[in-house]
């Protein structure tokens, strides 16, 4: 029994700041203080908290220490861990209170969240199939074995209301119901989890399967008993390496532990899992992309029906569901449909997981039930915007969602409310953007994305995004008319109802969604040749105004082409037909003389 | 993402590479869609999947080498060139994008003089733009090798350079 417990962040968000070495030098400076057999060291999933990474807690005070350093530990183990006295300046600033170091859920990070699918992140070891299983890990699966038929398993997540966390919402209990009865003689049907993130932003995927990986094994267990299904396949990006490794030891452990493979606890049911890779492809997130790839192939779709519960997987019935939505799914089993119904809206269900990235001050993930508004999640539990910026648009469903601005702060985040403004639920990115964000550029940036990620199958999707992507250059680099506008409205609508799947028919949307509400940032590109934001270099001049420039030549000496010229201690001058518009005159500028406009 | 031209370094392939490559391949045998993780564990062997180790597979796999070949270039985590001894990766990601990850790239593609999926003649650095690494909450970042640069700026990028550079 040990007196304390230290649990340190694992996720790759702090192992990419160090989180390894504090780890291993935790542990040195606890041997060495003769505290091994009192203080045990525990690498979980994500807390959350990205941007203060990394993050370790003291248990069972609950201390929680952000941006840790590796020379910080050995205070901390003499001070904190040997002689019981916090190291206040390196706790989060929001826990410390007047005479006391408040507890983490009274924090605003954390006060609104109400964790489901994240229950067992950065609480659990996630290596340790014991420590899920203390936390009433595979009582679910139990419990569907032993008291649940097929039919009930499936009424339950029916009547939960639970709709499909990767994007499309479709209700989850009715995929499985078309699987379990469509094809009713079928010698083998597959369960899949798709875990391609390829949401470029989104990470709450790869945060359950770092932190929980057992939560997911398990409900596609239930999945498999539900559907009729003995095979599982979870097709993982390969980018995730750390997901990957951890996925295949609870894999092995939940093997070892007979929560897979034969007759699973006694009852005569068999199921097992395999890991296949991505190999980055933004298109294997479309079902039956997945599927194709998984067999093998390019990972190209095709078109439905048949429906892959119908013929999916080596043409057997599948279904595939997204990480986020197994990892509900036991608790739905657990605590039953209607506890799972009473949170949300009425057609949105239960909670959703963001991952909260861009202009924002707590970069990090949060799950939130369904209807909070955007500001709560922004301004209250994301602490706003840095630096004293005006919020201008927050990017929701990735490349194929849209930008919703600030008039729509108030509205109630689910599934429909979203559509009805022009965006979408997604994956659960949640980019947040400041005045120095050009919403044309950003547009630019999500069809260059699709361009890049489309199959090439179909010619709406493969050309049609081409020439999307080229008229936003054109208004980007000053050449476009009012014209162009329209013309680029009416392609986005033929892409979006021409295209073979998911991914061409919401490719326009980045481009529909900003049209929609910052049509007056177009303009400024089309009729006044600016760029309001100041970011689309061809649009840009850098001047020097007189009054502030000190004449100190550094400017001149730092600009690589020379078209800066003066006197000096006399104000310079830039030639705006030699300059590239390189910025070094702005960087190198240290009376803020310099601009752009 | 990474351009799929082929590569000028000539092939030298040894036959440890080649031995290991045919005893990887034979044990996925008879398993259902085994193309890809065969081509992921061959270019773990050779780094990369020149025309040569995508015949091999083609022959032992009983598979015509235009599926193998159209496979490998469908995919961006496949390359057919080989990557640097040091593989920079900026990434490109939406949470970095807006951070300005789009500059850091255009700084070291700038410096290294290469584009996006290439490697300078040396062989020294490569220089890939990815998509999310999932460590948003350290925007921008990019990694070398298994190195990870948190919140850069451009005027970082030549003294992380400089420390690969010797």
């Amino acid at each position: 029994m040990y007196r304390s417990q230290v649990l340190i962040c694992g996720g790759t968000g702090c192992t990419s700041s160090g989180s390894e070495k504090i780890a291993k030098k935790l542990q040195e400076e606890i041997e060495a203080n003769g505290l091994a057999d009192e203080v045990m060291v525990v690498r979980t999933g994500c807390f959350g908290l990205c941007a203060l990474g990394p993050i370790m807690i003291v248990y069972p005070e609950g201390t929680f220490y952000s941006m840790v350093k590796e020379e910080d530990i050995p205070e901390i183990v003499s001070e904190h861990l040997l002689k019981g006295r916090v190291v206040t300046r390196l706790v989060y600033d929001e826990t410390v209170g007047e005479n006391e170091i408040k507890s983490l859920k009274e924090t605003n990070f954390y006060r609104k969240q109400h964790r489901i699918a994240l229950r067992n992140c950065g609480v659990i070891n996630p290596e340790n199939i014991e420590e899920y299983i203390g936390r009433d890990g595979y009582q679910a699966l139990g419990k569907v074995l032993k008291e649940m038929s097929p039919d009930d398993v499936i009424q339950t997540i029916l009547d939960s209301g639970l709709r499909g966390r990767g994007g499309g919402g479709f209700p989850t209990g009715k995929k499985w119901q078309l699987a379990r009865n469509l094809v009713k003689d079928a010698d083998q049907k597959y369960v899949c989890c798709n875990a391609d993130e390829g949401d470029p932003g989104a990470f709450m995927d790869r945060s359950v399967l770092e932190g929980d990986p057992h939560v997911v094994i398990e409900a596609m267990a239930i999945a498999g008993y539900a559907i009729g299904a003995t095979q599982g396949y979870i097709y993982i990006r390969a980018e995730y390496p750390i997901a990957v490794q951890r996925l295949q030891i609870a894999i092995n452990q939940a093997r070892e532990y007979g929560m897979l493979g034969k007759d699973i606890f006694g009852s005569g049911f068999d199921f097992d899992l395999d890991i296949r890779l991505g190999a980055g492809a933004f298109v294997c997130g479309e079902e039956t992309a997945l599927m194709t790839s998984i067999e093998g192939n390019r990972g190209e779709p095709r078109p439905r029906p048949p429906f892959p519960a119908e013929s999916g997987l080596f043409k057997k019935p599948t279904i595939l569901n997204n990480v986020e939505t197994y990892a509900n799914i036991p608790q739905i089993i657990l605590n039953g449909a209607d506890w799972f119904a009473s949170m949300g809206t009425e057609k949105s269900k239960g909670t959703k997981v963001f991952a909260l990235g861009g202009k924002i001050h707590n970069t990090g993930l949060v799950e939130v039930p369904m209807g909070t508004t955007l500001r709560e999640v922004i301004y209250e539990i994301g602490g706003g915007i840095p630096n004293g910026k005006a919020f201008k648009a927050a990017q929701t469903g990735g490349p194929s969602g849209g930008c919703i601005p600030a008039e729509h702060l108030d509205i109630p985040i689910d599934y429909d409310n979203l559509i009805a403004i022009g965006s979408m639920m997604g994956s659960g990115g949640l980019i947040v953007m400041d005045e120095d964000n050009c919403m044309v550029d950003i547009a630019k940036f999500f069809l260059q994305f699709t361009v890049d990620e489309s199959c090439g199958k179909c010619t709406p999707c493969r050309i049609g995004t081409k020439r999307l992507y080229e008229m936003l250059e054109k208004i980007t680099s000053g050449n476009a008319t009012m014209e162009d506008l329209d013309k680029m409205e009416q392609l986005c609508y033929y892409i979006k109802n021409n295209s073979l799947c998911g991914l061409g028919q919401t490719a326009p949307n980045p481009v529909l969604s900003t049209l929609r509400y910052f049509k007056d940032e177009y303009i400024a590109h089309v009729k006044d040749k600016k760029c309001p934001a100041g970011v689309c270099q061809d649009l840009l001049t850098y001047k020097i105004i007189d009054l502030k420039c000190k004449g100190c030549t550094a400017c001149a000496r730092g600009c690589p082409v020379g078209a800066i010229s003066g006197t000096v201690k006399q104000p310079h001058t830039i030639d705006t037909t030699k300059c590239i518009k390189c910025g070094a005159c702005m960087a190198k500028c240290k009376f803020g003389a310099i601009i752009k406009e | 993402m990474g351009s799929k031209e082929k590569t000028t370094v000539p092939f030298n392939g040894t036959p440890e590479q080649e031995k290991a490559l045919r005893e990887m391949i034979g044990q996925h045998k008879g398993q259902q869609g085994a193309l890809m993780p065969v081509l992921q564990q061959a270019q773990e062997i050779y780094g990369y999947l020149p025309i040569e180790v995508q015949t091999i597979i083609a022959e032992e796999m009983d598979i015509p080498l235009e599926k193998v070949y159209g496979v490998s270039t469908f995919y961006s985590q496949f390359s057919l060139y080989p990557k640097g001894k040091y593989r920079i990766s900026v990434c490109l990601g939406t949470a970095c994008y807006v951070k300005g990850s789009g500059d850091i790239f255009a700084k070291l593609s700038e410096k290294l003089g290469i584009s996006d999926g290439k490697c300078t003649q040396d062989g020294v650095f490569s220089l890939d733009a990815c998509r999310c690494i999932g460590a948003c909450g350290l925007a921008p970042v990019m990694t070398v090798n298994d190195d990870v640069y948190g919140k850069l700026t451009v005027d970082q990028i030549d003294g992380i350079l400089a420390k690969y550079a010797e």
